[in-house]
């Protein structure tokens, strides 16, 4: 304590570097064990923050691609019909329970020709319903309207319905799914 | 009594508890500080609340999509009291939005975030973003339908911010899709990370309180002037104030003992809330809706015309939080008084109006189509009588087609578009033709999905509907009908 009265920068010795030159040996030392404290413990924060931020952006930086899932028979989709299908989504995980489960409607313009809609209005993701009788889907919570080929028929939707890719193998009509869709893919 | 002091004595000599809580308890506050205050006090009671029943919650909810629903089932139905301790968890979580949003009007009315308090009110506004972000978060915890398609409208909004928008959504569902990841990553935030940044920053709201005192209620005349302001306010409490307990401590009680049995009864009587449908996505026969908190957002997101609404939804928030922020650094001195003020009362009256009224839209939401109008409302027997056939049919042209979703006959039906018991008063036959097929203003164009006959049903049905002595409504240019006397000449 006798070192930090001695000293005249008014700090009371609290090791904020204004210490005159002529400091003692010891004072020297512990302004060189704080640097080297500071710079083990930056170093050894920023190996411990690496894998936690990766961690936590992992969503983000991890790359999903779809795969083909089989919704059925062509035969269950009748020509000049809207049918609804579910499927479970292909890149779900353990916990996913009933949420990876997912709905589309399926449009056979003439046999062997389909549209494959999302279920996802396009405005705020809301789950459009198929009215047979007036050829529409609408959306129950912003009143998104949209014609029997997806495209944008009324309300606030910035565009027609997200379209999922498609193919006959066999009998079988596959979609190309997985991500939930979105304004900045075409699904 | 003596082994009590003594062993007081004993604690106080080795913590210095005593020393530390005392200045907690005994400060002195203006003497005039009534009713007005205890907001505050009210939104930490509640705020405790939230802590001690979600913990208990927390013991048996499973936090995974593949049994939270269920689990909240079993809480409601087989723990015991289960059903009381949901209740009062989301009650006392209304409850504390409540109280935060008056304690914040009050302040901002009485311009409390003066100096020296401006750490006071910007801490406060942290405290409710943190709030409104558990309020979101546990809506999530209950994991039904309104829970699902509430994170789908998230997703699609995350999806807007331009080039970071699919990486933002990644980051908010924890993965590609709405699942498993997706609660417990809001599950986390709901128990560990948000409560711990309100606990820290009730904190800090605590202390700066005791540093900076609580404000006089203000008075017309009596500026704050910065450079005197703290000398002269200490001098006042010394002088005229009064020990926190129990003059201003005792209030506070009586408010939130008059709260805390309210909330008992509002919980015991209406119970829990939800959980909802099971949260199933192909389950599509559902209506999403938010909790109250986030009602007027709901509504405003409805509101917003669609050629900005991307901007304003990713922007606005940004400038509101920032506004709120800047409030005391716009005005840190001078008058605190709603008379001096008059520009400030009509701003947080419009701001209280604006999100009563959104609340309101949000809650009757007449953008939204009534889904099953077209199957579950009755025509109203005054529009079929006396009608011919082929306008009867159109009656039923115009329940099938779906019309009803969207548009109303004797105020039952859609909203969405006009009502139309006296449409025929506005618009012609040949108009009717026209806006039935070609649609326009908000409504899809029926051309293609009725043939003529159904059109030509439907629009007889429609041209009958003004009310008695009404005229028709005539097609601009076609002759006008002549005056009486014209007609003879004729």
């Amino acid at each position: 304590m006798s070192e930090s009265k001695e000293k005249s920068c008014g700090c009371g010795g609290c090791g904020c570097g204004s210490a005159p030159a002529a400091a003692s040996k010891s004072e020297q030392r512990r302004g060189f064990m704080f640097k080297v404290g500071a710079g083990l413990l930056g170093v050894g924060g920023l190996l411990t923050a690496l894998p936690i931020v990766s961690y936590l952006i992992g969503p983000a930086t991890k790359r999903f691609s779809n795969i083909w899932v089989n919704l059925g028979a062509t035969s269950s989709f009748p020509a000049g019909q809207t049918r609804f299908a579910t499927f479970l989504n292909p890149i779900r995980q353990p916990t996913d329970g009933d949420s990876a489960k997912t709905a589309c409607w399926v449009r056979c313009i003439e046999a062997g020709q389909f549209q494959v809609f999302a279920i996802n209005c396009a405005h705020l993701g809301c789950p459009v319903r198929w009215f047979e009788q007036s050829k529409l889907f609408m959306c129950p919570c912003h009143g998104g309207v949209y014609y029997q080929d997806g495209s944008r028929a009324a309300g606030p939707p910035p565009r027609g319905l997200f379209e999922y890719a498609w193919k006959v193998e066999g009998d079988a009509l596959l979609i190309d799914a997985g991500r939930l869709p979105g304004l900045e893919e075409s699904v | 009594m003596n082994f009590l002091k003594g062993s007081l004595a004993w604690i106080e000599e080795r913590t210095g508890a005593m020393a530390f809580v005392a200045p907690l308890m005994f400060h002195h506050v203006p003497r005039n500080a009534k009713w007005w205050y205890v907001f505050g006090s009210a939104t930490l009671m509640f705020f405790t609340i939230q802590i001690v029943t979600g913990v208990c919650l927390a013991t048996v909810y499973a936090p995974s999509a593949a049994q939270a629903w269920q689990s909240l089932n079993y809480i409601d139905t087989e723990v015991p009291m289960g059903w009381m301790l949901r209740a009062l968890h989301g009650w006392s979580s209304n409850a504390m939005v409540v109280m935060m949003a008056i304690h914040m009007l009050q302040v901002f009315l009485h311009a409390s975030y003066k100096y020296p308090r401006e750490l006071n009110w910007i801490t406060g506004v942290f405290l409710l973003l943190t709030t409104l972000a558990l309020a979101f978060t546990g809506q999530v915890m209950r994991w039904d339908q309104d829970a699902y398609w509430g994170l789908g409208i998230g997703a699609a909004i995350a999806d807007r911010i331009p080039v970071f928008g699919d990486q933002a959504r990644a980051l908010l569902l924890g993965g590609p899709i709405i699942g498993g990841e997706t609660l417990n990553r809001f599950f986390a935030l709901h128990v560990f990370v948000l409560p711990g940044a309100a606990i820290a920053l009730v904190g800090l709201h605590m202390v700066l309180i005791i540093k900076n005192g609580i404000s006089e209620m203000p008075k017309p005349g009596a500026v704050v002037v910065p450079s005197t302001y703290r000398k002269e306010f200490e001098e006042r409490m010394h002088k005229d104030g009064v020990p926190f307990v129990p003059d201003a401590a005792q209030r506070d009680m009586v408010f939130c003992g008059v709260c805390l049995i309210g909330l008992v009864a509002l919980a015991a009587f209406y119970g829990p809330f939800g959980p909802g449908g099971i949260p199933d996505p192909t389950l599509i026969n559902t209506n999403p809706r938010p909790d109250y908190p986030f009602m007027w957002l709901f509504g405003a997101v409805s509101l917003l015309p669609p050629a900005s609404e991307t901007a304003i939804m990713l922007i606005a928030p940004a400038i509101v939080v920032l506004v709120l922020v800047a409030v005391p650094f716009l005005s840190n001195s001078g008058e605190r008084a709603p008379s001096k003020r008059p520009a400030m009362v009509l701003l947080a009256l419009v701001t209280v109006t604006a999100i009563a009224a959104l609340t309101w839209e949000g809650t009757t939401s007449p953008w939204s189509p009534v889904m099953d109008g077209w199957s579950s409302l009755p025509t109203p027997s005054e529009f079929t009588k006396g009608r011919t056939p082929l306008e009867m049919q159109g009656a039923v042209v115009f329940q099938f087609a779906q019309c009803r979703n969207c548009h109303s006959l004797d105020g039952r039906g859609g909203k969405r578009g006009p009502a139309l018991d006296d449409i025929a008063t506005r618009l012609s036959y040949d108009q009717l033709v026209r806006q039935v097929q070609q649609g326009g203003g908000n409504m899809p164009a029926y051309g293609k999905n009725l043939d003529s006959a159904q059109t030509a049903a439907v629009v007889g049905f429609l041209s009958t509907l003004h009310p008695f002595n009404e005229p028709d409504a005539m097609t601009p240019g076609a002759q006008l009908p002549l005056p009486s006397g014209a007609a003879t000449i004729r």
